[in-house]
């Protein structure tokens, strides 16, 4: 088998291994329907759709997927492990892709076990499936660009905690990036080119666009990009730490 | 060609020198012993041949190829065992060593036999389906042994290959590495000067970063007196401490400005 399957295979495993797994999933159920059902007032609407619980995702995933992702390199520095992965003869290529890919795809787990709220809204009357489907994959691919970075975080570091501090801090200014407040800072005194280079870094804004349920291939392009981009920076930073 | 050859292997952490110049080469059927005060840079000289850290300065290499710029070709012959004999302590024993063994491109009956004829050799038998973090230190230190012998490698290197085992077990590893030796290069660090004495054709001894004696035990021995006061002939491993004390005492250190 292929090694980045190998490596995706022992780590999807390993988040089943530890009641961890079930602690998050029930945490992100009951954080989502939270948000949607108290915060959002999903019922008060009266609207057939899904955009209250999409519109929250942003901000759960920014502590969420940290969560998820803290562990996959910082515990192999901590153990020592990462000695062993390290002088397999593989590419870090297949160690960082196999490693990210399990957490996204636990991730995309999570997402599949809203889909009651799915069946539920069609029973109530008449959403756009089309919408629905799009922004859940907005959603999926929205984490995986938080999980790439909490990624990168954990390789700088052996310490789980301050893995998630960093990827939640980085996360955080990619959402803050759309912000007029951010924005506003900037405007003063940077020109135009910059401050449309930062706003378009914005999750918010290409995960919106996502969610609207228009294919908007540059929101994917996006995404993909910053998780190709964030991927290559772990393999870097691998690279670099062996010098340090 | 040698297996492994080391060129003036430099490796500072900040200000911190800690292999200093390190060059030697091991040729097959050769099993070398790292002896050497706790920090003295053993399992840092190892973890540079194993490719995991780069150096400063200088090269290593592995059946020829460079532990760095070719550094997958290096670690196909390679088979590591990391200082504490670091495991994924969530795995049971059967899949971590399937793991590792598919991850060197092993599958099918090739992985099924050789894992076989492993359990067999390493006694891993009773704790087959155990999850590895219920295992007893010595237990550990055997998969960590397996682990390194997966894919039957040209080259070994072992960090504290016996740490935590009971005599017996020690015995039974000694007898494994004497008996596949012939046709390999072996590399073990250790702090039992009787196990030098009984695997080991080479002892090296490294003290803050440097080679300070590079022979064979037979050598590092008749530096010291064959007979006690008494005259009673005095045992190999304690000929061998004292010698090992005497080289690496910290006055002597001093002086010789290493
Ligand atoms: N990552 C690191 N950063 C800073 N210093 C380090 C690092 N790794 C090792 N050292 C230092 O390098 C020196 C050599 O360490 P090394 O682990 O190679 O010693 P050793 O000979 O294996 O000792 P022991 O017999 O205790 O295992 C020590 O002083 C250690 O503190
Ligand atoms: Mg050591």
């Amino acid at each position: 088998m292929n090694t980045t399957l190998l490596v995706f295979r022992r780590e999807l495993a390993a988040y089943f291994s530890t009641p961890i797994a079930a602690v998050f999933l029930v945490v992100f159920l009951a954080g989502v329907a939270g948000m949607t059902f108290f915060v959002a007032n999903f019922f008060d609407r009266g609207q057939a759709d899904l955009s209250a619980f999409f519109l929250w995702h942003p901000w759960l995933f920014l502590v969420l997927m940290p969560a998820i992702g803290m562990r996959l390199w910082a515990e192999e520095r901590r153990s020592g492990t990462i000695e062993l992965i390290m002088t397999l003869p593989v590419s870090p290529w297949s160690l960082v892709v196999g490693k990210w890919l399990a957490a996204w795809v636990f991730a995309g787990l999570a997402l599949v076990l809203t889909m009651p709220l799915w069946v539920t809204v069609n029973y109530l009357g008449s959403p756009d499936n089309g919408v629905i489907l799009m922004s859940y994959v907005g959603s999926w691919l929205l984490a995986g660009a938080y999980l790439a970075i909490a990624t990168c975080m954990s390789a700088l570091t052996k310490n789980q905690i301050l893995a998630f501090i960093g990827a939640v801090v980085v996360n955080f200014l990619f959402v803050m990036a759309g912000f007029d407040l951010v924005l506003a800072a900037v405007r003063p005194w940077a020109p135009n080119v910059i401050i449309e280079a930062i706003a378009s870094l914005s999750f918010i804004g290409h995960f919106q666009r996502i969610a609207e349920g228009v294919l908007e291939i540059p929101a994917l392009i996006f995404f993909i990009s910053l998780i190709f981009f964030a991927l290559w920076l772990n393999v870097r930073i691998l690279e670099v730490r062996k010098a340090a | 060609m040698a297996l492994v050859e080391t060129r003036a292997l430099v490796k500072r952490f900040g200000a911190f020198t800690a292999v200093d110049g390190i060059s030697f080469a091991v040729n097959r059927g050769e099993v070398v012993g790292f002896l050497g005060p706790n920090g003295a840079g053993k399992s840092t000289t190892m973890k540079l041949i194993a490719g995991f850290l780069e150096p400063t300065s200088g090269s290593a290499a592995i059946g020829g190829h460079d532990s760095q710029t070719d550094a997958i070709a290096a670690r196909r012959q390679l088979g590591y065992l990391p200082e504490g004999a670091p495991l994924y302590p969530d795995m049971t024993v059967s899949d971590f060593l399937e793991f590792v063994a598919a991850m060197r491109g092993m599958t099918g009956a090739k992985a099924r036999d050789r894992l076989a004829e492993l359990v067999e050799r390493i006694e891993l038998a009773e704790v087959w389906d155990r999850r590895i973090e219920a295992l007893s230190k010595g237990f550990k230190r055997r998969v960590g042994i397996a682990q390194a012998l997966v894919h039957d490698p040209d080259v070994l290197i072992l960090d504290e290959p016996t740490d935590g085992l009971d005599p017996n077990q020690k015995h039974e590893v000694r007898e494994l590495i004497h008996s596949i030796a012939a046709n390999k290069a072996i590399i073990i660090s250790t702090h039992i000067l009787e196990e030098v004495e009984a695997v080991c054709t080479r002892a090296i001894i490294i003290a803050r970063g440097k080679m300070l004696s590079d022979s064979t035990p037979e050598e590092l021995m008749s530096r010291t007196a064959a007979t006690d006061a008494q005259g009673k002939p005095r045992s190999g491993s304690v000929r061998l401490e004292e010698v090992f004390r005497d080289i690496t005492h910290p006055k002597k250190l001093e002086t010789a400005g290493a």
